[in-house]
């Protein structure tokens, strides 16, 4: 079984004679078995069994100290005290595995019989008797249910086939993407009058209170109630500005339509969702008025109508116009004039 | 029928094994099966390991994670936090999912330890299946029989990304919440049905309240049931056609030399598993990962700066950061197509997967291949596969590297818009310049086979003839090493019939064959054909003395050659 499987061990071919060669060499067949040290010597195989042995103690009294670990070791609610635990307790369990692991191996490796054996490959293509068996046996069937006569039978077989996953698949699309209205994309939970207010604090903004340099996160002025709530998340994640005072002979231009004043005194707001992906612009570079996306790197220009001035990003990001009320808090003037974050199909109707 | 029951009673069992083993056997017939299987002859070589260590990272998954479950609460109701995580999480507004995830790190024993080694042994799964598939794809082991399972593994390639991905973002913290952000941008920007996918997955706008509990239910159900189904078709596949093997001195494609299952690689195999469960134990003992109790629980407004996703995300992240914004959002008939999100996010990938889902009908197809292949090729002796092998790798690695283009500018104090135009050229330029020279470095590689079969080993012995002439001796390789090195077929470009038939007439399906043999051209144009033994005796008689010298030299100088080659 272990022999060589070639009928002509190789002869070596530099020595035969110059009229005739083979076209190609010939298999050698298996190298010969080189004993190891543990085949030939009784004293290395007792060593050699010893050390397996201790591997498997060594093991054993990984699981043990793992057990005395989960004791000693309790978590006592700070995070050094649990990550102590962790690391005792992976240890431990650590020793106890690679212990059984490196024994099994070398146990291999140096006792275990090292010899190769030759196993035949058989073919994996049925014999055409067995294949002239099936496709006799596949042919019966079909005479057999004469789905091959029966026209309508196969019709109506194949038809309930092909609407039967409607009774599944209609409930679950129904429901599975809520209301499926996705007009929701167009409006956020700005509108006119709505204060501006720090996130994640929600204390409104006060003109004044900003100096030129300055920038803040913002969010619309809300309930307490209504902060707790899942909506507000959702709303949240498109209601995100990010505001920035500017010197007023700094703000080249921003995204005001003919006759209106989007900005105030130098105070621009934009829509924080990257209108990439939707990742929330958050790192303002006060020198270059730089505004740029931490997660794909779109940069926008917050003195140039926000611009995109490198990345990925395509659209500059949607303005919030604002303005101040009586009591000098900046307010929304209205509603983003576009839809905020990534593009979408629809975007435009 | 009664014969043998009184044949069996003649010589029952008499040990308690032997009786259990007689019990089985007569309920299961599994002697049958033992005897198919026990002795089942698996070849050696390291590499044969990698797809081990993807198996058995795998059950560390299954292990691990049902431990999770047990204390894991995927749901999205808020909740003011008071509970056993860090000082910095007390009183925030939270999803359970999230507090259930600091409790399971700070109140369970051993749960931070199972978070910990749960979520390395994703890491090492999917880069254990990417070796895995290198080493099958550089040594052609996906040809005939083994396409079917090339595919096979390709689909469980990508549902470890899926379980990686859906698992990854279960804590609902900051970090992964801004990775599902990404993603929902990426599905709005599919043509047509982007905005009501993104309704699908997240039950309505994003985040909504359903996508955790979702995710959940893909992470710890759909995904790996498929995984499990499809690894039991990858190990059935694998039993049936016998694992391959390497060339060498009695390996043929119609045999399997190596060693017996029963106990060679009982043990190794085995031990393989203790191994691998025990190094990913360590690492989650002493190597922290996602602590999310550092980020906090999802809030759409903040982000960190140098996030990174998980390393087998990082493609595709690259991918997005390097695509050039301007010019690249069309409008057509008022309607929005997002190239610059669908190109980097929808079609680079989807072109890297149909290169590895197609590559082995192609190959086969411009080789003109039919037969089965159980002895593995040497890389070098298909230099436009290695070739293309490692041009496909260097775009991932491009992109994976552009993923963390934020981390070497802060690193090496770069400036990041000149990396990512860095990146950019490279992308394209790479991979062809990686193609080119790891073509030539193959086909060098062979060249030295070649030089060496034809004239031996250099043994640094130097012999002054009587005439005065100084020459190095040199040894011939014994003939396992030069079997090792003339075992091989240089395939051919294909030859196809000509365009016209005898009779002057149009043959149809020409210009076809015409494409495949232009392909089939830049695989086999140019090539090293392994020394023949003609090639071989005409060297030795080509007045190259030194190798007629050694072989006619007494024995004594034989064996110091030898020397030569165990020093060596």
């Amino acid at each position: 079984m272990s022999e060589n499987q070639n009928p002509t061990p190789g002869r070596d071919v530099s020595t035969t004679s110059e009229a005739q060669h083979p076209e190609r060499f010939t298999d050698p067949g298996v190298p010969e078995h080189k004993p190891r040290l543990t085949d030939t010597d009784p004293a290395a195989r007792k060593r050699n069994e010893r050390i397996v042995v201790i591997l498997f103690a060594i093991s054993c009294l990984g699981a043990i100290a793992s057990i005395v670990a989960y004791f000693a070791f309790r978590p006592d609610g700070t995070t050094e005290g649990t990550r102590l635990s962790t690391v005792m307790l992976g240890t431990t369990m650590a020793v106890s595995l690679l212990g059984i692991g490196i024994a099994a191996i070398h146990w291999a490796k140096s006792l275990m019989s090292d010899h190769e054996h030759v196993d035949e490959r058989h073919e994996l293509a049925s014999s055409p008797e067995v294949r002239e068996v099936a496709v006799q046996h596949l042919t019966d069937g079909v005479e057999d249910s004469g789905i091959a006569r029966r026209g309508v039978l196969k019709g109506a077989a194949v038809s309930a086939l092909a609407l039967f996953p409607l009774t599944f698949a209609v409930p679950l699309i129904s429901s599975v993407g809520g209301d499926w209205d996705i007009s929701k994309f167009r409006h956020t939970l700005w509108e006119r009058g709505k204060r501006l207010a720090y996130d994640p604090t929600g204390r409104p903004i006060r003109a004044a209170d900003l100096t030129v340099g300055s920038a803040a996160h913002v969010i619309p002025e809300e309930s307490e109630e209504y902060m707790q709530s899942h909506d507000w998340i959702t709303e949240k994640a498109k209601a995100v500005v990010l505001l920035v005072r500017l010197n007023p002979e700094d703000l080249r231009s921003d995204q005001s339509p003919e006759g209106e004043t989007w900005s105030y005194d130098g105070i621009v707001a934009y829509s924080k969702i990257c209108t990439h992906v939707g990742c929330p612009v958050a790192l303002y570079e006060q020198q270059t008025h730089h505004l740029l996306c931490p997660c794909h790197q779109s940069t926008f220009d917050m003195a140039d109508g926000a611009k995109v001035v490198f990345g990925p990003a395509n659209r500059p990001l949607p303005q919030l116009p604002i303005t101040v009320d009586d009591e000098g808090y900046l307010i929304a003037q209205d509603d983003f004039a576009e839809p905020v974050g990534p593009s979408f199909w629809e975007r435009l109707k | 029928m009664s014969t043998e029951t009184t044949a069996s009673s003649n010589d029952a069992p008499k040990t308690a094994a032997g009786k259990t083993a007689d019990y089985l056997d007569q309920r299961t017939s599994v002697g049958g099966a033992v005897k198919e299987f026990a002795r089942k002859v698996f070849p050696d070589h390291w590499s044969f390991m990698l797809g081990e260590i993807a198996l058995f990272s795998f059950v560390v998954l299954l292990l691990t994670g049902v431990f999770l479950t047990m204390f894991f609460d995927p749901s999205m109701a808020l909740e003011e936090y008071h509970g056993a995580g860090p000082e910095t999480m007390q009183g925030q507004l939270m999803s359970v999912a999230f507090a259930s995830t600091l409790d399971l790190s700070f109140e369970v024993r051993g749960g931070l330890l199972m978070r910990q080694i749960h979520h390395w042994a994703a890491l090492i799964f999917m880069a254990a299946i990417v070796v895995h598939m290198m080493r099958v794809f550089f040594t052609g082991a996906f040809r005939k029989p083994r396409e079917i399972n090339w595919l096979v593994g390709t689909v469980l390639l990508i549902l470890g990304l899926a379980a990686g991905f859906s698992g990854y973002s279960l804590p609902d913290d900051v970090l992964s919440g801004n990775g599902l952000r990404i993603t929902d941008g990426v599905i709005k920007s599919i043509p047509v049905i982007g905005s009501y996918m993104s309704y699908f997955v997240f039950g309505g706008e994003f985040p909504g309240e359903h996508i955790i509990p979702r995710l959940f239910t893909v992470h710890i159900l759909l995904v790996p049931a498929l995984i499990l189904a499809l690894i039991g078709v990858h190990l059935f596949l694998m039993v049936l056609h016998k694992h391959t093997q390497f060339p060498g001195g009695g390996r043929t494609d119609k045999n399997v030399v190596g060693y017996p299952l029963f106990p060679v690689y009982i043990a190794k195999m085995g031990g393989n598993f203790f191994i691998v469960f025990g190094i990913l134990a360590l690492m989650g003992a002493t190597m922290s990962i996602n602590n999310v109790w550092n980020y906090g629980p999802y809030d759409p407004s903040p982000v960190g700066a140098g996030a990174q996703p998980d390393w087998y995300m990082l493609f595709l992240e690259g991918s997005l950061r390097l695509m050039p914004g301007a010019g690249t959002e069309w409008v057509l008939f008022g309607y929005t197509l997002s190239l610059n999100v669908l190109i980097p996010a929808v079609v680079i990938p989807g072109l890297l997967f149909t290169f590895l889902f197609a590559y082995p009908f192609v190959e086969a197809k411009v080789t003109g291949d039919k037969r089965e292949h159980h002895v593995l090729d040497r890389p070098r002796n298909v230099p436009v596969r290695t070739g293309l092998g490692v041009a496909f790798l260097t775009a991932f690695i491009i992109l994976a590297l552009a993923g963390s283009n934020d981390l070497i500018a802060t690193h090496f104090g770069m400036s990041l818009n000149q990396i990512t135009w860095a990146f950019r050229i490279l992308f394209f330029a790479g991979p062809v310049i990686a193609f080119w020279i790891t073509k030539r470095i193959c086909l060098g590689l062979q060249r030295k086979d070649r030089e060496l079969v034809l004239h031996g080993h250099e043994t640094g012995r130097i012999v002054r003839f009587a005439n005065g002439e100084y020459i190095e001796v040199h040894r011939p390789l014994d003939e396992q090493e030069r079997w090792l090195r003339v075992n091989y077929t240089a395939h051919k470009p294909l030859e196809i019939e000509p365009a016209t038939d005898a009779r002057g007439v149009k043959r149809p399906g020409y210009k076809a064959e015409k494409r495949w043999q232009r392909l089939s051209r830049f695989f086999y144009e140019d090539r090293v054909e392994p020394v023949t033994p003609a090639e071989l005796a005409a060297a030795h008689s080509h007045g190259e003395h030194d190798e007629i010298a050694a072989a006619q030299t007494s024995p004594e100088v034989t064996s110091g050659a030898t020397n030569v080659e165990q020093e060596r």
